[in-house]
């Protein structure tokens, strides 16, 4: 298989993994704001820290409302995290490798592509959203459906699934990170129902409160919620569970060794950690020190097998 | 609105599907009486169908403008099928074998020992002047001596029934992809009428060309590494090369995939490790290939890739230079070519072409250019034309100019009045003018499309039809007589 191809499959993956992410996390938080009293609602803004994207979006708008945020993240092409964005990049993408792709792969994703673009207006307005974002996080889910279920299950799957996996273990630190943030300052006691709901949305940004429920069998609270999203095996958007699916997808993949070890790493500190017994500031770290070992795995998985950066011979 | 034959223009024109007013052609006859019964308004709603399938498929080419870049277009396509009966495809098919054979016996000469040039049939002048012989390749052995092995050649069909070669295409010819997809398109809108004409299949190009490709390569392999050589998704015909790859199951890559070691070799960088390549289908200009021997700022082609053809460790296809025998004056020597290898008249005639370079030639276009179409002698495209009867006389003069100026560089062929086949405009049916290229493939042995890609001039009065210029196209129907 070409390092090129490779190196483009698993940029699907992770650019499809993101519209979907994107969509989740925007269609919890309009949920939740619902819900909230006024008062002490975090508002649209965590949206934006989420996605790291802040000064990208303060050069482009005056204030964190809801038109401007919705937008940043649905539409707007400067945003390389936004919805349209992601797609836009996973359709070029896909466009390169037409050849090593089933072709209804492609006929979904342009279709989802076209339908992203030429419905944006439904997905700005408030009754229109929900059915927006949830036809974007069923495309999403539907490309990755048919390239399990048609696409040859040899190397090009398994740098689909480094994709999709190491996008997503980022993505559930981040919406840990600054949704866990956002909560509440300390045990102020008249507002403790509130805090349920806020963790509620967190899970339900992860679609992980069905799975949280039947797994844990205990109230939602910051503990276990937190030892679910970190720690747990089988829920498919836990951090364990996405590097777990990481090296085995390595696992298959020849010169594996040096890819295998940076994963390990990453692995067993996870593991050794208990981040429910931090403090926010001391959690912030933890999480700061896990995407900065994604980062690092992703670099040595493009070291060992994608194509060396293009370089112009000046000289020549 | 219901469909009237009767009303239908068709006597200025060979009309492809109407012989004469209310009355089809003799081995299709019952065709037309087919859409009148569905209707124009059925016809349309089929059109629109067929328009939202190559959306959704993403059949589509780039089109360059100067302020967005390169435009991702949906390929435009009318719905109503051109057809030819068999026992004239029959005819076209030995005329195209014979000229492709002829061409690549003119270009492996030109490469050795110049016969045709030593014997007074083709001028040392014009390979002189030609910009598309390759000093570089001179002495080369391509595999079984064949440097096109992908041709496009373009026919025409002018008022009176006879079929012309226009030009042949023997560098990147591209559009195959094209007349596979309509053809996938018209089964889907047109069902009925398909199973009952039952048009021969088209379906099986790629697995034709790969067997083309695969007995190119140098190591007599079970499984040849074939590659397809893209410039990358900003090429216009970038989607035929994707689809040509997937199609024939063969890696799609790009210049920096490949390298050339220090053995000679070619090889593909992959997730294991370098892997050799035997055959190359390219669809990278010749000047682009390599930078080592052309274009240096080249970043498309492969330092060294000439050097291994030259040793032979791999095959490219089709092999640098073929691009000799593309010129436009290459092509006014033909029949001559034809007769000097083959010793043989043509089967399918040239369009009568005046070669400016001689003098009697010259003074003819110069006095008739309002009659006549100017062709440079490398463009292609459509580019760089004169059409007389649609010029002005500033024009004229222009060209006039530019031809004595460097009269080698041009030829001029009587304006042809183009055949049409009812098209879909509006809500009613409309002659509409169209070319036809197939594709001929040679290897050991030679294969020729089961008719090709049918253009068409989508604009009223119009004779240009390529897709850069608002040509569209149709699904070409061999049926049996």
């Amino acid at each position: 298989m070409l390092s090129r191809v490779a190196e483009n499959i698993y940029w699907l993956g992770r650019h499809v993994e993101r519209a979907e992410n994107a969509a989740r996390v925007v269609a919890v938080n309009a949920n939740l704001l619902m819900d909230l009293p006024r008062g002490i609602a975090p508002g649209w803004r965590p949206l934006v820290d989420i996605t790291g994207a802040n000064a990208q979006f303060e050069t482009d708008y005056q204030d964190y409302d809801e038109g401007n945020v919705v937008h940043f993240l649905l539409g707007d092409n400067r945003n390389p995290g936004s919805i349209l964005s992601a797609l836009e990049a996973a359709r070029e993408t896909c466009r390169t490798i037409r050849d090593f792709l089933p072709r209804e792969v492609w006929e979904v994703l342009n279709e989802l592509y076209l339908y992203a673009r030429d419905q944006l207006h439904r997905g700005m307005t408030k009754s229109g959203r929900h059915a927006y974002l949830k036809s974007i996080i069923l495309g999403a889910q539907g490309i990755h459906g048919l390239l399990s279920g048609t696409m040859l299950h040899d190397q090009g799957y398994e740098f689909l699934h480094l994709g999709r996996y190491l996008e997503r273990a980022d993505m559930t630190t981040r919406i840990i990170d600054v949704r866990s943030a956002n909560l509440l300052p300390h045990e102020t006691t008249e507002l403790k129902p509130y805090e349920t709901i806020q963790w509620v949305s967190v899970l339900r940004s992860l679609s992980a409160y069905q799975a949280y429920r039947r797994s844990e069998q205990v109230r939602v609270q910051r503990e276990p919620v937190l030892r679910f999203l970190f720690q747990h095996q089988e829920f498919p958007r836990a951090v364990c569970y996405c590097i777990d699916a990481s090296r085995q997808s390595l696992e298959q993949l020849p010169r594996n060794e040096a890819a295998l070890r940076v994963a390990g790493r990453l692995r067993r500190n996870l593991e050794a950690a208990e981040p429910w017994r931090f403090d926010q500031q001391q959690l912030h770290a933890h999480v700061d020190v896990l995407q900065l070992a994604i980062g690092e795995l992703h670099e040595e998985i493009a070291r060992t097998w994608f194509p060396p950066p293009l370089v112009l011979d000046v000289a020549a | 609105m219901s469909i009237d034959w009767n009303t239908y223009p068709c006597e200025d024109f060979y009309d492809e599907l109407v012989a004469a007013p209310g009355q089809g052609r003799e081995a299709f006859a019952g065709f037309l009486d087919d859409l009148k019964a569905l209707g124009s308004d059925e016809l349309v709603a089929r059109q629109e169908a067929a328009e939202v399938a190559i959306k959704a498929m993403g059949i589509t080419f780039t089109v360059y403008s100067d302020e967005g870049g390169a435009i991702d277009r949906a390929w435009p396509f009318d719905i109503i099928p051109r057809i030819i009966p068999k026992s004239d495809w029959d005819r076209v098919e030995a005329g195209l074998k014979q000229r492709v054979q002829a061409l690549n016996l003119f270009i492996d000469d030109l490469y050795h020992d110049q016969r045709i040039i030593e014997e007074g049939v083709f001028p040392a002048a014009v390979l002189a002047k030609s910009a598309n012989f390759r000093p570089q390749c001179v002495g080369v052995d391509p595999p079984l001596g064949i440097w096109a092995h992908i041709c496009g050649s373009d026919l025409v069909r002018d008022a009176d029934g006879t079929i012309y070669v226009l030009e042949d295409n023997l560098r990147v010819p591209s559009g195959v992809s094209y007349m596979l997809e309509n053809r996938l398109v018209t089964k889907r809108v047109f069902p009925e009428l398909f199973e009952h004409y039952a048009p021969l299949p088209v379906d099986d190009y790629p697995s034709q060309l790969f067997d083309t490709l695969a007995a190119l390569s140098p190591r007599p392999a079970d499984y040849p590494q074939v590659v397809v050589l893209t410039p990358g998704i900003y090429n216009s015909a970038y989607f035929e090369h994707a689809y040509l790859a997937q199609q024939m199951g063969c890696e799609l890559v790009e210049g920096r995939d490949l390298f050339v070691d220090t053995d000679d070799c070619v090889y593909m960088r992959t997730v294991d490790g370098p892997k050799q390549v035997d055959v190359i289908y390219r669809r990278v200009d010749d000047l682009f290939l390599d930078p080592e021997v052309f274009r240096p700022d080249s970043t498309l082609g492969v330092p060294g890739l000439m050097r291994a053809w030259t040793v032979g460790t791999v095959a490219l296809a089709n092999a640098p230079g073929a691009g000799v025998a593309d010129d436009k004056v290459v092509y006014a020597f033909v029949p001559e070519i034809i007769k000097f290898y083959l010793d043989a008249d043509p089967i399918l005639p040239n369009v009568p072409t005046y070669r400016c370079m001689d003098p009697e030639s010259l003074a003819y276009t110069l006095d008739h250019m309002e009659r006549l179409v100017v062709k440079p002698a490398n463009e292609s495209g459509g580019y760089g034309m004169l059409i007389g009867p649609a010029s002005t006389s500033a024009e004229r003069a222009q060209f006039a100019q530019l031809i004595q100026a460097d009269p080698r560089n041009y030829i001029s062929q009587p304006a042809l009045k183009l055949s049409t086949v009812p098209t879909i405009v509006g809500r009613g049916l409309e002659p509409r003018h169209v070319d036809l290229r197939p594709f001929i493939l040679s290897a050991d042995r030679q294969q020729v499309t089961m008719g090709g890609l049918t253009r068409v001039a989508l604009r009223k009065g119009s004779l240009v039809v390529n897709s850069s210029q608002g040509g569209g196209s149709k699904d070409t129907w061999i049926v049996p007589d």
